[in-house]
């Protein structure tokens, strides 16, 4: 057996087919190469996070330094305090924000067809569409002293006078997770509805003949029928547990709150881009993905567990 | 019998009320905000400072319009928000169409490897120094090329626009090739004007998204000039969170200006999206299908 003619035999084959094919593959060549520099040249440059980077260094000349930087992130308490802070504002979105879109699109897909579904659906789509700093615009502007929910709070004898609530760094959770709720719940009801729609309806009336509720409906027919694309979100919400929103924080973080609002990602940035410590953020970063791909990966087998072994990726 | 349908009657009329009331209140808890930042933008200084109102201004005025317009750096930021959309979505659009047309066809050497490829490109990133280190040596800092070459490509969207043109009977192509027409001509002539709902479909995305970027400029770009809608709008935000905290209590009409002018500068911001919602919304819903839904 000469293994070395149908090797060569190969390359030739190939190189005939790709001369063949070079019209096409001219299409594809641009896209190749722009996969190679913006990819996989940065996944290259993580091994910064393994050497000592200064301004002067070229990504090749500056000296390894091992696992030094993972060392030093173990003790950094501004580190740990992005963590809490990070996994804090995740979690009550979590909590909350994935529960929300799916009571919305249940409720949305009761309603009857006509003029007032499609507003429901129509305003509810919008604020996703808000930027996140046009969104913290507005909500400085609403929280202010003299703004609407100042306005409110009085009215409703809540508050006896107007504070400043972005201000205080104890409700920053709060604020960040329920603005996001706010922008995003009406957004997330498209792929629920999507899949409701495609719900066989005669599994209602033979509901209907049964006699069962309206509740009893959702609870047998709707929600069941939604279970797998649930579970494929809450996988995708969970492998995202340690990445928050960096637009969000940047605008929305003040010296009076920093404590609070601090996350991973702007933690990053600032170690990186403002005090230019660039081994360092990207050894943060690095771990955090780390971890993120474990959790997509665990969270992955455990669904598949609850689903009778069907992965949902 | 009567009774079990009076019965059902019942509980789906009491449903149906609290339901439609309930999202009421949903719709209610997303306009009343945007409702109030509209009526505050227009509303005068003095009535700004005094507050107190949420559906109706005491006071009409366009002062703070007429602040932001006097700003020529707006006018400018808002020059560089179109352009930055309009180029970026064009060239976007048409790269990876170009590279969704070439993996769609099967046959060709090496797929394997260009799709293994972009898979990684989905998965895996270097994050944001290293792309910063890569960005800086290609000399695209401060550079307008920025907001639209490393946007140019997404593997998710070449993946949507693969499938579409997996879609195009095979016969088109072949009649095209016994006529002469190469891939090129193929592309250019047949494939590109029968996805158009495709393609307005990923372009409306791409839009909103280059509309809304700001990451992009507060990572790459100090000069000002270039500095489109959102970072001017950040800017003023910035600017006066740091007043109000150094002046509490302090001069309320500085804060009160700033604070009109940051109100007219979100809803000029926002206004090229809420002009193109209705369009948008036709589009975006079977984009959402297309790219979560696999038969």
């Amino acid at each position: 057996m000469s293994s070395k003619k149908p090797m060569g035999q190969r390359v030739k084959e190939f190189v005939i087919d790709y001369k063949r094919q070079w019209e096409i593959q001219s299409m594809i060549i641009p896209g190749i190469i722009f996969m190679i520099i913006f990819c996989f040249i940065p996944i290259y440059g993580l091994t910064i996070a393994f050497k000592s980077y200064t301004v002067i260094d070229t990504l090749d000349s500056a000296p390894w330094v091992g696992l030094d930087n993972f060392r030093i992130i173990l003790s950094d308490k501004y580190f740990w305090d992005a963590v809490v802070n990070t996994l804090g504002i995740s979690f009550l979105k979590l909590a909350i924000g994935f529960i929300i879109p799916i009571i919305l699109s249940v409720m949305i897909y009761e309603l009857s067809a006509g003029r007032f579904k499609k507003l429901v659906q129509t305003i509810s789509y919008l604020p996703h569409f808000l930027s996140w700093i046009v969104l913290g615009g507005m909500l400085i502007a609403w929280f202010s002293s003299s703004g609407m929910i100042n306005e409110i709070l009085l009215n409703l004898a809540i508050i006896s006078k107007p504070v400043n609530i972005l201000l205080d760094a104890n409700k920053y959770w709060w604020i960040a997770t329920l603005s996001d709720i706010w922008k995003e719940a009406g957004w997330g009801t498209i792929l629920y509805l999507a899949i409701m729609s495609k719900i066989d309806p005669t599994y209602y009336e033979a509901a209907k003949i049964d006699g069962a509720s309206r509740m009893r409906q959702i609870w047998n027919i709707t929600l069941p029928n939604m279970k797998p694309i649930i579970s494929l979100n809450l996988i995708l919400t969970v492998s995202g547990l340690l990445g928050s929103n960096l637009d969000q924080t940047l605008v929305l973080m003040n010296s009076q709150n920093r404590e609070k609002a601090e996350v991973i990602n702007s933690y990053v940035y600032r170690m990186g881009m403002t005090q230019g410590d660039f081994s360092y953020a990207t050894a943060v970063g690095l771990g955090v993905s780390i971890v993120s791909v474990i959790l997509l990966i665990s969270a992955n087998k455990v669904s598949s567990k609850l689903n009778d072994n069907q992965s949902v990726l | 019998m009567n009774r079990t349908v009076a019965k059902e009657d019942l509980d789906s009329r009491i449903f149906n009320t609290i339901n439609i009331i309930l999202l009421c209140i949903c719709t209610v808890i997303i306009v009343v905000p945007l409702w109030n930042v509209v009526i505050s933008s227009l509303s005068s200084g003095k009535a700004l400072a005094e507050g107190g109102f949420i559906f109706w201004s005491p006071e009409f005025s366009l002062e703070n319009y007429r602040a932001v317009f006097k700003d020529e750096t707006i006018g400018l930021a808002f020059l560089v928000s179109i352009a930055k959309t309009f180029i970026g979505v064009i060239t976007h659009v048409f790269f990876c169409a170009m590279i969704g047309y070439g993996l769609s066809k099967k046959y060709i050497r090496g797929r394997k490897l260009y799709v293994a490829m972009g898979v990684v490109t989905m998965f895996f990133s270097g994050g944001m120094i290293p792309t910063y280190l890569l960005i800086k040596s290609l000399g695209l800092l401060n550079s307008f090329w920025v907001y639209i070459i490393p946007a140019l490509f997404s593997y998710y969207d070449v993946v949507i626009l693969m499938n579409f043109f997996r879609n195009v009977p095979d016969s088109l192509e072949e009649s095209a090739k016994i006529d002469g027409a190469g891939d090129w001509r193929i592309f250019l002539k047949i494939f590109i004007p029968l996805s158009m709902p495709a393609m307005a479909t990923i372009a409306l995305f791409n839009g909103v998204g280059q509309w809304n970027d700001f990451m992009t400029t507060k990572l790459y770009i100090t000069d000002q000039a270039l500095y489109p809608l959102q970072m001017k709008l950040y800017e003023i935000i910035v600017q006066s969170q740091t007043q109000s905290m150094q002046n509490v209590g302090g001069s309320a009409i500085i804060e009160t200006t700033t604070k009109g002018v940051q109100l007219a500068t979100i809803v000029i911001t926002t206004l090229p999206i809420v002009v193109m919602y209705p369009i948008l919304q036709r589009y975006f819903i079977s984009g959402m299908m297309m790219g979560a839904v696999k038969e």
